[in-house]
């Protein structure tokens, strides 16, 4: 069944770029496991002939016209950025 | 490349031209001010709900069928989960397994061999920022580009040399130039260009490891990388080694490629449907009023031109290059104009003229009606081809009538055979040497007249009619 091992979880832990130590990772398989196989209830359900859903909501086709509106004033986009410079917003350096 | 074949896939990405991004209604334009074109959908703020762009999906759509791709009526948008600076949401709407555009093709053209290409997919996307790297161990991110709509297109890995590479950026930038969906320029990074590369020994048929190349900034970068890398690719398999997955980066002064990093397993971007967008149903309707907004492209104008028009060949490739030019050659034709005088000055003096004063077509006074107009003069012997080349620089630095610049500047030509008569007398009376040289057998002496005459009337003159009389005059004396 849903059986999270710990590399799973340091894996997916990477993926977001999160600092985890071992203990947590331990932990947090555990939890996941839990969670994934409290979610797995719905593989019991008979979905032969169902087409898959990608939305909950029955509407299609919601679009905006091509009209632009001017952009957020900069200095209040930055009372939400740790640092700037220059307007741009300061990161540590990512080799890519 | 003797021992092993080439095998290349090119990932494209394209951005739109449209007003507003594609998900949020923040501008969508090229050189602002750094995060001065941003929005708090796509700065990823809690709450919001992007809502997806109309032009942008016909944009899309448009290129697909341009390409010859068949079009998913039923599509949707995916997240494509990663965590990168450049984008905040630390995710990018995407489309994952239901692309506007699969199964396409297009045609190229390499030493005279044709070859089609295959299109595996093109899908629609959102740009991310821009990084500005320093060397002090930080970065600056502009978010303006973050939004902007893309659409990114997959090749089939069809290609086998880089010089098809090269061929097929070129019919792509040409394709998606003329539906007008999108810039262009390389320069301006309103195309992108990765590309995958792998050898085999001739005969097998399963692919070698590929690399990936990236900073590939124009199309001769593209076609140099993967001439370095198709070099570096047979050097390690010839001696034994082998081929890592890794992403390497075109060095532009070296014009090497460099290791960038390894690929260890594949990326993992846990796609899943995009929860705050709704699925698109596109019917045929919509299809095919976009498709009807898809001009003429430039193979159909190529053909037309040479078996309608009896063009070149050479000519219709010229003309074609560009969307402006071909339709200011159309226009030009339409108007009246000989399709081969057009076609001659279009390639010739206003190329020309484009290129000294660094214009474009509509940046000058030149219009398809004053071009037919002055073509006309010049059919009907009003004015020359050399006085032409006059009337053509006033037309192109200010516009206006050629008949009348031609009556204001007084440079109709002079082919009344009586005033050239006179003049013709004239020159001859003050030129008694030259006619001695003439009947000495030297018939230079004709071309010398011919030079004073055209020097009294200031190149207006007739020159056929002139070389006439002067024959006739000069026999009389």
């Amino acid at each position: 069944m849903a059986d999270i091992t710990k590399d799973q979880v340091k894996h997916v832990a990477n993926l977001a770029r999160l600092a985890i130590t071992d203990e947590e990772a331990d932990y947090y398989a555990d939890k996941l496991g839990a969670i994934i196989e409290f979610a797995e209830q719905l593989n019991e359900v008979d979905t032969e002939g169902v087409a898959p859903t990608t939305h909950p909501v029955p509407l299609i086709n919601v679009l905006r016209e091509d009209k632009p509106v001017p952009g957020l004033d900069r200095d209040l986009m930055m009372k939400n950025v740790p640092e700037h410079e220059d307007g741009m917003v300061k990161v540590p350096s990512i080799l890519d | 490349m003797t021992n092993f074949e080439t095998i290349i896939g090119l990932e494209v990405h394209v951005e739109l031209k449209t007003d507003s991004k594609i998900f949020s209604p923040a501008p969508a334009h090229f050189g602002a001010g750094p995060n001065t074109n941003t929005h708090v959908i796509d700065l990823g703020y809690p709450g919001v709900l992007p809502v997806l762009n109309k032009r942008a999906v016909e944009f899309g759509m448009k290129a697909a069928m341009a390409l010859n791709c068949q079009i998913n009526q039923e599509t949707k948008f995916d997240r494509k989960n990663y965590f990168y600076p450049d984008n905040p949401k630390a995710y990018q709407i995407s489309q994952f397994d239901k692309p506007i555009g699969e199964h396409g093709w297009i045609e190229i053209e390499v030493e005279g061999k044709k070859k089609r290409i295959g299109i595996t997919r093109l899908h629609l996307e959102e740009d991310a920022g821009k990084l500005n790297h320093t060397d002090q161990g930080y970065s600056l991110v502009d978010y303006n580009r973050q939004g902007t709509p893309l659409i990114e297109i997959v090749s089939e890995p069809d290609i086998r040399t880089p010089e098809e590479a090269y061929a097929y950026l070129e019919k792509l930038k040409s394709i998606i130039q003329y539906t007008g969906v999108s810039d262009v320029k390389m320069e301006e990074g309103s195309l992108r260009c990765d590309a995958n590369i792998s050898l085999r020994p001739y005969g097998q048929e399963k692919f070698g490891t590929k690399a990936e190349l990236k900073n590939l900034n124009s199309f001769n970068f593209v076609r140099r990388g993967l001439e370095h890398e198709q070099k570096r690719q047979a050097e390690v398999l010839l001696s034994g080694g082998i081929i890592e997955q890794e992403t390497r980066r075109f060095d532009e002064s070296t014009g090497k490629t460099v290791l960038m990093r390894v690929k260890e397993g594949s990326d993992d971007y846990r796609y899943f449907p995009e929860p705050d967008l709704t699925d698109l149903s596109i019917d045929d309707e919509w299809m095919e009023r976009v498709r009807a907004e898809i001009p003429e492209l430039p193979d159909a104008r190529k053909e037309r031109y040479v078996n309608d028009l009896g063009l070149p060949a050479y000519d219709a490739m010229v003309l074609t290059l560009t969307k402006d030019m071909s339709d200011f050659f159309d226009a030009t034709v339409g108007a009246g104009a000989d399709a081969k005088l057009a076609s001659n000055w279009l390639m010739g003096e206003v190329s020309a003229y484009l290129n000294t004063n660094q214009k474009e077509l509509g940046e000058t006074g030149l219009t398809p009606e004053n071009l037919a107009a002055m073509i006309k003069l010049i059919e009907e012997g009003t004015i020359s081809s050399k006085i032409a080349k006059k009337v053509f620089k006033e037309l192109a630095d200010n516009g206006g009538n050629p008949e009348q610049i031609v009556k204001e500047k007084g440079l109709v030509q002079i082919s009344d055979e009586g005033a050239l008569l006179k003049i013709v007398t004239e020159i001859l009376d003050n030129n008694e040497q030259s006619i001695e040289d003439f009947k000495a057998g030297k018939d230079r002496a004709i071309g010398f007249l011919v030079g004073q005459v055209m020097k009294a009337t200031k190149g207006q003159a007739n020159p056929p009619l002139v070389n006439k009389l002067i024959n006739e005059e000069i026999r009389k004396r």
